[in-house]
């Protein structure tokens, strides 16, 4: 399956060879480089630069894919001017170099060309379970393909990597390439068992006896509700739900003249677009706070502006109303005490206004999978699994990685930082299971 | 507005930058745009008997995203009849009158067809001559080219040949693929040269196809060396020049060839000893307009120092080249790096921690590397300047000793008495 006609043209086009030599020849190759220590993945940047300059691809892939299996996706969704390129010595006086396009088009050179670059380490007759094959799942399951420790990667939807294949805006990832990094690691003699819900079709305890260890990747689960009158009618989205099906070209029905968005993270700004390239007239974010406290990436929010996205800050939906339809919401101003930490916003007396509303899609975070936890018997910190800097949780057996281990922060959680985790869970797990490297 | 204009051995030109004789230099039509550019002179395709060329021609050294900072060619010498080329220098003369035109020659070593050749080329009308003793390439193993000029015998004795008959000054090319380009050119000067021009190309092979395993340029799945130039050359060039320029034994003005590809580097060639200069590759690769700038360049230079008259930079830099021996054992820099303008990429760090001294100092605070010279032990042999990708980030700074300058020549002697 292509990128979908109906969400348009994607929003960065690779870059020409052209640029590319351009670009690989400027990078300066520093020592023990600034790029490097800013990624999570501590990818050898300058080392992959170098050898695109050197017009050895398969070589910078190599050193890109060794030390992050999602290399494919995180050269397309990465907050590079956060990580590496905020990093780059040249962002002082120049421009930084383009270490995401860079990436991406040594990435892309064995994936169009089909180039295999790993092989399975010598069996160890180990057996490990990796519940979730999402980004975590999939970096986990690879290293200890590598490793040579048998696993089965258990995953509710039909497709694996998770939010990478369904949750993230096919302009900014494509299925494909979602589709294709899953399939390297599948590759590599992984099974897997997918529309399989450990828990509902598998029990946890039955892993824990058919398997030597257990990994925890499953990730957060939906949009929580709203928790306001009106949340029922149609026209009421979750956002991974809608995007989810705008992604697989599924029909998300009438969107209406005017799609309102609450929430500010990416995947709020992903709603947003994604309704706007969807043929939605008026499109707007609502968000309880102001601008400063968005979370979504300085560069994800400009690009929805350049979508012509609207935005309404300090507000907050009161009631959805409408008769066998969403028809308008009820906003309330809202303001932020002052106090210390982060205090939540309080809504201004009298301050009450409707807007007409034709579709709500809710992108307020996701919620925690506490039935899963709860029957993987691993304690949780409000929701958030608890583990150890080797990634294990408080059960023998069990670690956990990705955003079932992400606390509620700032910013939101990356690919980049599963990818990690599941390089550290798989190093822990195979020393407990008595291979290292 | 200084002085630019040129007198090489009595060859005038309004200014210091003439083409070198070379696919630029083919045609009068090409000669005629090259006038129009403001080009002081031309040397014109070497004039001999029409040769047939081969192709391919031309090769490139790239380098990063820099093309062509090297140029081979195997290509030969004009391939068009002379009387063809003598009628476009008539019209090119008559055109362009205050240009110098001189005539590139290329005979085999016989005293009477050098005299032929250069009595029909005086006729032409050129204000002299240059013999071509240094393509290195093809012609050479035909007993002319570079074969006449790496042996002083025969320099002397063909430059000698052409003196007979030439009625105007005779400029001598030499070929670098010598040991000592010294020997060719006093050579040249007792054959009676009235100048001497360098260099010309130097042997070169510029690499393999990875792909076909042809080597570059290819002419059919074969290739032969060629002539190396371009600015990958210049510091060759300079050297030999500059050798040439403090030699008693040549006492003849000198015409720069080599790398030269902006009034900068032409500026290098002066105060080293060239009189003038000849540029070929850097038209090559973008084309005859270059020269603009060569003059403004130059002009504006020689403002801003005061200078009146671009002659004034001939050779006065010349003779602070010496030999090793005389270089002051006692002169100490070290390297200092600007904290407010580097820009931590460790280049330096890494430069002198694998390939020098190990005298950069590296502390890694909040995740920024911290880059600090320790200014003892450093030996100051510039090596991080120059890795350093920012401009003046790193500048040498002259230590004062407290020891009089005293060289090596001097220090030997003194333990010898």
């Amino acid at each position: 399956m292509a990128t979908l006609p109906q969400l348009g043209e994607p929003i960065h086009k690779p870059l020409t060879d052209l640029e590319i030599r351009l670009e690989a020849n400027r990078c300066l190759y520093c020592y023990d480089a600034p790029c490097m220590r800013a990624c999570p993945t501590h990818i050898d940047v300058a080392s992959f630069i170098g050898k695109i300059a050197t017009g050895n691809l398969k070589g910078s892939a190599r050193v890109i894919l060794e030390a992050n299996a999602m290399g494919a996706s995180c050269a397309r969704v990465c907050p590079t001017e956060e990580l590496c390129e905020g990093a780059c010595v040249y962002k002082k006086d120049d421009t930084p170099i383009r270490i995401g396009d860079l990436q991406r088009y040594a990435v892309d050179h064995v994936r169009n060309n089909g180039i295999d670059l790993f092989e399975p380490g010598h069996p160890t007759g180990k057996r490990v379970a990796i519940v979730g094959g999402g980004p975590a799942g999939l970096s986990t399951a690879r290293d200890l393909r590598l490793f040579g420790h048998a696993v089965t990667i258990f995953e509710a939807h039909e497709e694996l990597n998770g939010l990478n294949t369904y949750g993230i805006v096919p302009f900014r990832l494509d299925y494909d390439v979602a589709l294709w990094e899953a399939k390297q690691v599948v590759d590599l003699g992984v099974d897997v068992k997918t529309k399989t819900r450990v828990g509902v079709d598998v029990s946890f305890d039955a892993l824990l006896k058919d398997f030597d260890a257990v990994i925890v990747a499953c990730g957060m689960g939906g949009v929580p509700k709203l928790g306001i009158p009106g949340e029922t009618l149609p026209g009421v989205w979750d956002a991974l739900d809608f995007i989810e099906r705008a992604k697989l070209g599924k029909s998300v029905g009438n969107l209406g003249k005017h799609v309102a968005v609450i929430g500010a993270g990416n995947t709020a700004i992903d709603a947003l677009t994604c309704s706007k390239r969807l043929g939605a007239e008026r499109v707007t974010m609502y968000y309880r706070r102001g601008e400063e406290q968005m979370t979504a990436y300085q560069f994800e929010y400009d690009f929805a502006k350049q979508e012509g996205i609207e935005f309404r800050f300090f507000c907050a939906p009161t009631k959805i109303v409408g008769e066998a339809h969403v028809g308008a919401v009820e906003f309330v101003r809202t303001e932020i005490p002052k106090g210390a930490g982060k205090p939540s916003p309080v809504p201004v007396p009298g301050s009450a206004f409707v807007e007409k509303v034709d579709t709500v899609i809710r992108a307020i975070g996701q919620s925690r999978l506490n039935d899963v936890f709860k029957a993987a018997g691993i304690e949780t910190d409000d929701g958030v699994v608890k583990v150890d800097d080797e990634l294990r949780t408080t059960r023998k057996g069990v670690w956990a990685a990705g955003d079932c281990i992400f606390a509620k922060g700032m910013r939101e959680a990356m690919v980049v930082e599963a990818a990690e985790q599941g390089k550290i869970a798989a190093r822990s797990v195979s020393a407990f299971l008595g291979v290292s490297r | 507005m200084a002085d630019l204009s040129n007198n090489l051995a009595g060859i005038k030109s309004p200014n210091p930058f003439w083409l070198a004789s070379a696919p630029p230099t083919n045609s009068g039509y090409q000669v005629m745009r090259a006038f129009e550019a403001g080009w002081g002179g031309v040397v014109w395709k070497t004039l001999g008997d029409p040769i047939v060329n081969v192709t391919s021609r031309f090769a490139a050294l790239n380098w990063k995203q820099n093309r062509v900072i090297g140029l081979n060619n195997i290509e030969l010498i004009t391939d068009r009849p002379l009387d063809e080329n003598l009628k476009e220098i008539r019209e090119c003369k008559k055109a362009f009158p205050d240009r110098a035109i001189i005539g590139s020659l290329m005979e085999v070593p016989v005293r009477e067809k050098w005299h032929e050749l250069v009595k029909a080329v005086q006729d032409a009308g050129v204000d002299g001559f240059e013999l071509n003793f240094g393509c290195p390439h093809g012609m050479s193993e035909r007993g002319m080219g570079s074969a006449v000029g790496q042996q002083p015998d025969l320099i002397e004795m063909v430059t000698s040949y052409a003196v007979e008959a030439a009625e105007l000054p005779v400029i001598v090319k030499l070929t670098p693929n010598i040991t000592d380009i010294r020997h060719c050119a006093r050579a040249a000067a007792r054959g009676g040269a009235a100048a001497v021009s360098m260099i010309n190309t130097i042997n070169s092979l510029i690499g393999v196809d990875l792909e076909t395993w042809n080597p570059i340029p290819h002419v059919d799945g074969k290739s032969s060396h060629g002539g190396y130039c371009g600015p990958a050359v210049k510091p060759i060039a300079l050297n030999m020049v500059n050798e040439c320029a403090r030699d008693a034994e040549v006492p003849i003005p000198i015409s720069g060839i080599g790398g030269i590809s902006n009034w900068q580097d032409a500026v290098e060639f002066f105060l080293l000893g060239a009189t003038n200069v000849q540029v070929c590759t850097a038209v090559m690769h973008h084309g005859f307009s270059i020269v603009e700038d060569m003059i403004d360049g130059l002009n504006n230079y020689l403002d801003a120092r005061g200078l009146k008259a671009a002659s004034e930079l001939i050779g006065a830099a010349q003779n602070r080249v010496t030999t090793w021996e005389n270089l002051n054992l006692n002169y100490k820099i070290v390297a200092e790096i600007n904290q407010e303008t580097c820009i931590h990429c460790s280049k330096c760090y890494i430069a002198c921690e694998d390939a020098a001294h190990q005298c950069i100092d590296r502390n890694v605070v909040n995740g920024t590397a911290v880059l600090v010279v320790d200014a003892d032990h450093c030996v100051g042999c510039n090596l991080c300047m120059m890795v350093c990708p920012v401009e003046d980030c790193i500048t040498m700074a002259e230590i004062d000793t407290g020891l009089p300058p005293e060289s090596w020549k001097q220090r030997s002697a003194a333990l010898v008495s």
